[in-house]
């Protein structure tokens, strides 16, 4: 090449361009068509979307607000809050949409936005653009979400060497393991509305995740003492609404709590990590009737408060329920004791074997306290309306548990079956397995509606329990020594409800069966026996469907009388007991402290 | 009689300026007796803001440190990242990757066409290349969903996998560039009045080139061979057959024919790449990017851009955000101390021209 004639003519040669359509799109005449993962303007489907607000959380360019829209409210699982993108600062890098858990935000092929209004450029896709739902291009399906939608698989011994023991069955996540698990949470905060003492979820996994384990301790116990007991059994309502369960398996919130709780090996360290700051005794005091969760938990707040505190439980051990129900494969005995003693180190008081009503009575602890708290639980079983009930090697669940974990030999024989479909019955289940029989249990209907937890009866039927379900008991067949040798059931159909309800149970006339057995187990539900409770005192108080009636601070009709946990609430679990101790705390000190001004 | 010295503010607002930057010159004449570059309108303070981000946040923010060349940000960000981390990248993502890269390359080129004609009075090229740009960023909108900003790249690989047919749309973009070529060799590249205008203009001295830090295209136009892709290979660039063209002379013209032979060595590198493509995971997943901390350690990656050696710095304290972000990229050097000398001597008219053959970008510099 140089400076010639070819050089100067090749030039020309651009003339044959002349008159040849060019590619770019000639607008407004003509539509440019975007490409399928376009990433122009947002869109929402309102009604996946659960106002979790991760969107607004990654947004580098803070361009996303979340706001009340009107219609949609609050409601379990959903803050009933919507995002809205502000044009002016977004950059369409649609991070919002790889990390929104629902996969309800998108943006869309739109890409045209014109407005002389500086307002105006607040957008809430959903409901500025209804239309966009046909619109939706750059999505986040769960292959491409930046989230992780698997979990960290807990390790648990295998069913068949379970049943040989009592031993723990879960086997708890290592370090590396939690960090894991807790790396998924996107710390939205959603599971806080659903547990009943609204515990600090997202911060203590936040504390997991970045390895501060005694910070997640910390907080832990600033509204929960036993959430070491939660860690390992608690009905986890947190984890039924967890963001990433919208689109995977949630956050395990409870292995994760157990975790950290388990990270404090004794009540030493509990205490030092915990540090709990005791205030001096204010000279007042609550008396406590029983040592199950929601007294433990008003018993451990009031006495940091400075009050003086005492629990009297009518059996040797504390715990309630927690210690004398649930099977220590699951709760095992050193992790109670711990924290018990943590409790006790702190300035709680528990007289054990003290039973009120016959040991003392409830007049005596008003005179002594300016306040009573009960929690005794629902000891008393059901009975299950069948002949023979009374029969020998007919059992009550919670009888059999109690005595179990009180280290006392029951005879069940080597063929149980037990009666109900919750979660006492699924535990009667496999602890007659560990006993060393072989185990069925008898719902009324089908296995998906057994109110027991799945993982406990996918835990059963791996330890090999049967579970027969639409089989509905009839009767108990006894021998010539009185004791029970068979039981009788029929199976049922499941029919509509008239009234819209669950479907029902309806015997199949004609098809009944008997299996044979040395033990029957009923575990159909349980309630509370207030017989220490004088009448006066009764006909003050208001007592529904076996539950005392209390105010949001837990107070009975009678002011210095409060009550909670199994006895007060009908969700009958421990963090239900927990959050009405605590809430009872609040109620105490304001009731004894504002009759003193 | 000795002309009278007079000076002469170019920019900040100049469609000669490749970008909002300023130059003083001081001119006898026609004559320019030096040349201060005065910079300072672009400043967005991209690397201080990224000490403010967790690192995720930080990928819509490096591709607008260079608007026409965004990618080779993006590529380095991320592979400073997987360097700390130890990161794996699967073989598609990064076949994925150099597509991307070299596609950026072929459109960053025929921006600099048009700019380089334009310079000079020749408007059609422009008209020409701006249009087949277009092509380009088709593509990238489909691979992507973005035609400019692209955020595609990202640590662990790429965002997405290739669309359906996205290949065989490739492969026919680039027949028809490598057709289109033909038109711009008539147009700029063989034509009498560009070899004139260019050929011994904005000399850069091979002597000092390296000395004064100079990369790409500029250096290869000194006769020097320097390329990243070859002389430190990073994703498949081992594996592909390519050459690095280098012209004597450091002038526009040198520089422009190596521009030139290049477009047509990233067209055939398209092509390998299409043609051996592996299949596979494009992505190997980062942790939830809320609770993604990057373990403490610092380091240095470098690509080949368009204007040239491109590198990133990045410390990390093994927390959610960078504690440092450093970008260091060729228009500096180019676009302020390399130009301040070579504008000596030049006359006023061939400022911008000089500018468009260095690939001054002021948004680059300033970051
Ligand atoms: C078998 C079984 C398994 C369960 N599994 C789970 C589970 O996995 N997860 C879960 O969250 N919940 C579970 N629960 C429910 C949970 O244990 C209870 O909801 C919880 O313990 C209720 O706490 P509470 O404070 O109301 O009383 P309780 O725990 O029932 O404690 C009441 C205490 O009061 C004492 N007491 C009673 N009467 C008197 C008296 N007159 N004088 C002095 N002391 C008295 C009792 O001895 C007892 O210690 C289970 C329950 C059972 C029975
Ligand atoms: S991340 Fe998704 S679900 Fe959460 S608020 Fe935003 S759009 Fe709604
Ligand atoms: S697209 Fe990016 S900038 Fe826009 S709202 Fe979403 S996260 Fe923010």
């Amino acid at each position: 090449m140089a400076f010639d004639i070819k050089g100067i003519l090749s030039p020309f040669k651009a003339l044959n361009q002349m008159g040849k359509h060019p590619h770019t799109v000639k607008f407004p005449y003509e539509e440019k068509v975007t490409a399928p993962r376009y990433r122009g303007l947002h869109f929402n489907d309102l009604e996946e979307c659960i106002g979790c607000g991760t969107c607004s959380t990654i947004c580098q360019n803070k361009a996303i607000d979340m706001i009340n829209i009107e219609g949609i409210d609050p409601s379990s699982g959903d803050t009933g809050l919507r995002p809205r993108v502000d044009n002016g600062r977004c950059c369409w890098c649609a991070l919002c949409v790889e990390v929104c858990p629902t996969g309800s935000l998108s943006l869309t092929t739109d890409y045209i936005y014109v407005t002389e209004d500086a307002d105006s450029f607040l957008w809430t896709p959903g409901v500025d653009n209804p239309e966009g739902k046909e619109k939706k291009s750059f999505v986040s399906d769960s292959e491409h979400s930046l989230l992780e939608y698997a979990r960290v698989p807990m390790r648990e011994l295998e069913g068949s060497e379970r049943v040989k023991s009592f031993a723990e069955v879960v086997l708890g996540y290592s370090e590396e393991e939690a960090r894991k698990e807790a790396e998924r949470c996107i710390g939205c905060g959603i599971c806080t509305d659903n547990c009943p003492v609204h515990m600090h979820i997202p911060e203590y996994i936040n504390a997991i995740a970045h390895g501060n384990d005694e910070d997640a301790i910390r907080i832990i116990y600033d509204n929960n003492p036993l959430g070491e007991t939660c860690g390992k059994v608690c009905t986890r309502r947190c984890e039924e609404i967890c963001a990433i369960s919208k689109r995977g398996e949630p956050v395990a919130i409870r292995w994760l709590k157990r975790y950290a709780t388990e990270r404090a090996a004794n009540e030493e360290m509990v205490k030092e990590i915990v540090n709990p700051t005791i205030l001096p005794p204010n000279g007042h005091s609550v008396g406590i009737i029983g040592a199950g969760p929601s007294g433990l938990t008003a018993a451990y707040y009031l006495a940091m408060r400075g009050f003086n505190v005492e629990i009297y439980e009518s059996k040797a051990h504390a715990g309630g329920m927690i210690m004398y129900g649930i099977p220590k494969y699951r709760l095992p005995l050193d992790s109670i004791d711990k924290q018990i003693e943590y409790m006790e180190s702190i300035g709680v008081k528990i007289h054990y074997n003290t039973m009120v009503g016959k040991d003392v009575t409830l007049e005596e602890l008003h005179q002594k306290h300016e306040a009573v708290f009960v929690g005794i639980g629902f000891e008393k079983p059901y009975s299950i309306g069948l002949t023979n009930e009374e029969a020998e090697g007919s059992i009550q669940a919670v009888n059999f548990l109690r005595a179990i974990n009180s280290d006392k030999h029951v005879e069940i024989g080597d063929k149980v079956v037990v009666i109900g479909g919750g979660n006492v019955a699924i535990d009667a289940a496999r602890v007659s397995r560990r006993l060393g029989a072989d185990v069925t249990i008898l719902y009324r209907r089908r296995v998906q509606d057994m109110p027991a937890d799945w993982e406990e009866i996918e835990g059963a039927e791996d330890e090999g329990v049967h579970i027969k379900p639409q089989a509905i008991p009839l009767e108990l067949i006894t021998n010539e020594n009185g004791r029970v040798v068979a039981i009788k059931y029929a199976n049922a159909e499941m029919v509509p409800d008239p009234k819209g309800g669950r479907p029902r149970p309806k015997i199949i006339e004609g098809d009944e069966h008997i299996i044979e057995t040395t033990a029957v187990i009923g575990a159909i539900g349980q309630e509370a026996d207030y017989s220490f409770i004088s009448e006066k005192i009764k006909s003050q108080i208001e007592i529904k469907r076996g539950r005392i009636v209390v105010n949001e601070s837990q107070q009975t009709g009678v002011e210095w009388l409060f009550a909670g946990g199994d006895i007060a609430n009908n969700r009958a679990d421990a963090i239900s007991a927990i959050a009405d101790g605590f809430r009872a705390t609040k109620g105490i000190e304001k009731f004894i402290l504002n009759k003193e001004n | 009689m000795r002309e009278k010295e007079t000076t002469i503010y170019l920019g900040p607002q100049h469609p000669g300026i490749t970008g909002n930057m300023m130059v003083k010159l001081k001119v006898t004449g026609d004559t320019i007796v030096s040349a201060e570059t005065h910079v300072g309108y672009l400043h967005r303070a991209f690397e201080k803001l990224m000490e403010a981000r967790t690192w995720l946040q930080c990928f819509p923010i490096v591709c607008r440190i260079c608007v026409p060349e965004p990618d080779p940000n993006e590529e380095n960000l991320s592979r400073v990242i997987e360097e700390i981390e130890g990161r794996e990248v699967p073989e598609r993502a990064k076949y994925i990757r150099v597509l991307v890269l070299e596609l950026s390359r072929l459109a960053t080129y025929l921006l600099w066409m048009g700019g380089q004609s334009g310079s000079m009075g020749l408007y059609t090229m422009p008209q020409w290349t701006v249009g087949d740009r277009d092509y380009i960023l088709d593509l990238f909108e489909q691979l992507t969903g973005g035609r400019v900003y692209h955020m595609y790249i990202w640590p662990g690989g790429v965002r997405r996998d290739l669309p359906e047919g996205f290949g065989d749309k490739v492969l026919k973009v680039m027949d028809y560039l490598e057709k289109r070529l033909k038109d711009y060799d008539d147009l700029l590249f063989n034509n009498a009045l560009f070899y004139k205008r260019a050929k011994g203009v904005g000399v850069i001295d091979k002597a000092k080139a390296q000395e004064w830090g100079v990369v790409g295209a500029p250096l290869r136009g000194c006769g020097i061979k320097h390329d990243v892709r070859i002389d430190e290979p990073y994703e498949v660039y081992d594996k592909l057959n390519f050459i690095v063209p280098t012209y004597e002379g450091g002038d526009v013209w040198a520089r422009a024919m190596v521009r030139r032979q290049e477009f047509e060595q990233s067209i055939s590198i398209v092509r390998q790449v299409i043609e051996n493509m592996p299949g596979g995971d494009f992505y190997n997943k980062i942790p939830n990017p809320l609770n993604w901390r990057v373990p403490p350690g610092d380091a240095y990656v470098k690509t080949e851009s368009a204007r040239g050696e491109f590198g990133y710095y990045a410390v990390s304290d093994g927390s959610l955000k960078p504690r440092r972000v450093h970008a260091r990229g060729p228009a500096y050097v180019h676009g302020v101390s390399l130009l301040e000398r070579i504008l000596q001597g030049a006359n006023i008219a061939d400022v911008s021209f000089i500018m468009n053959s260095l690939g001054t970008c002021p948004p680059e510099i300033e970051r």
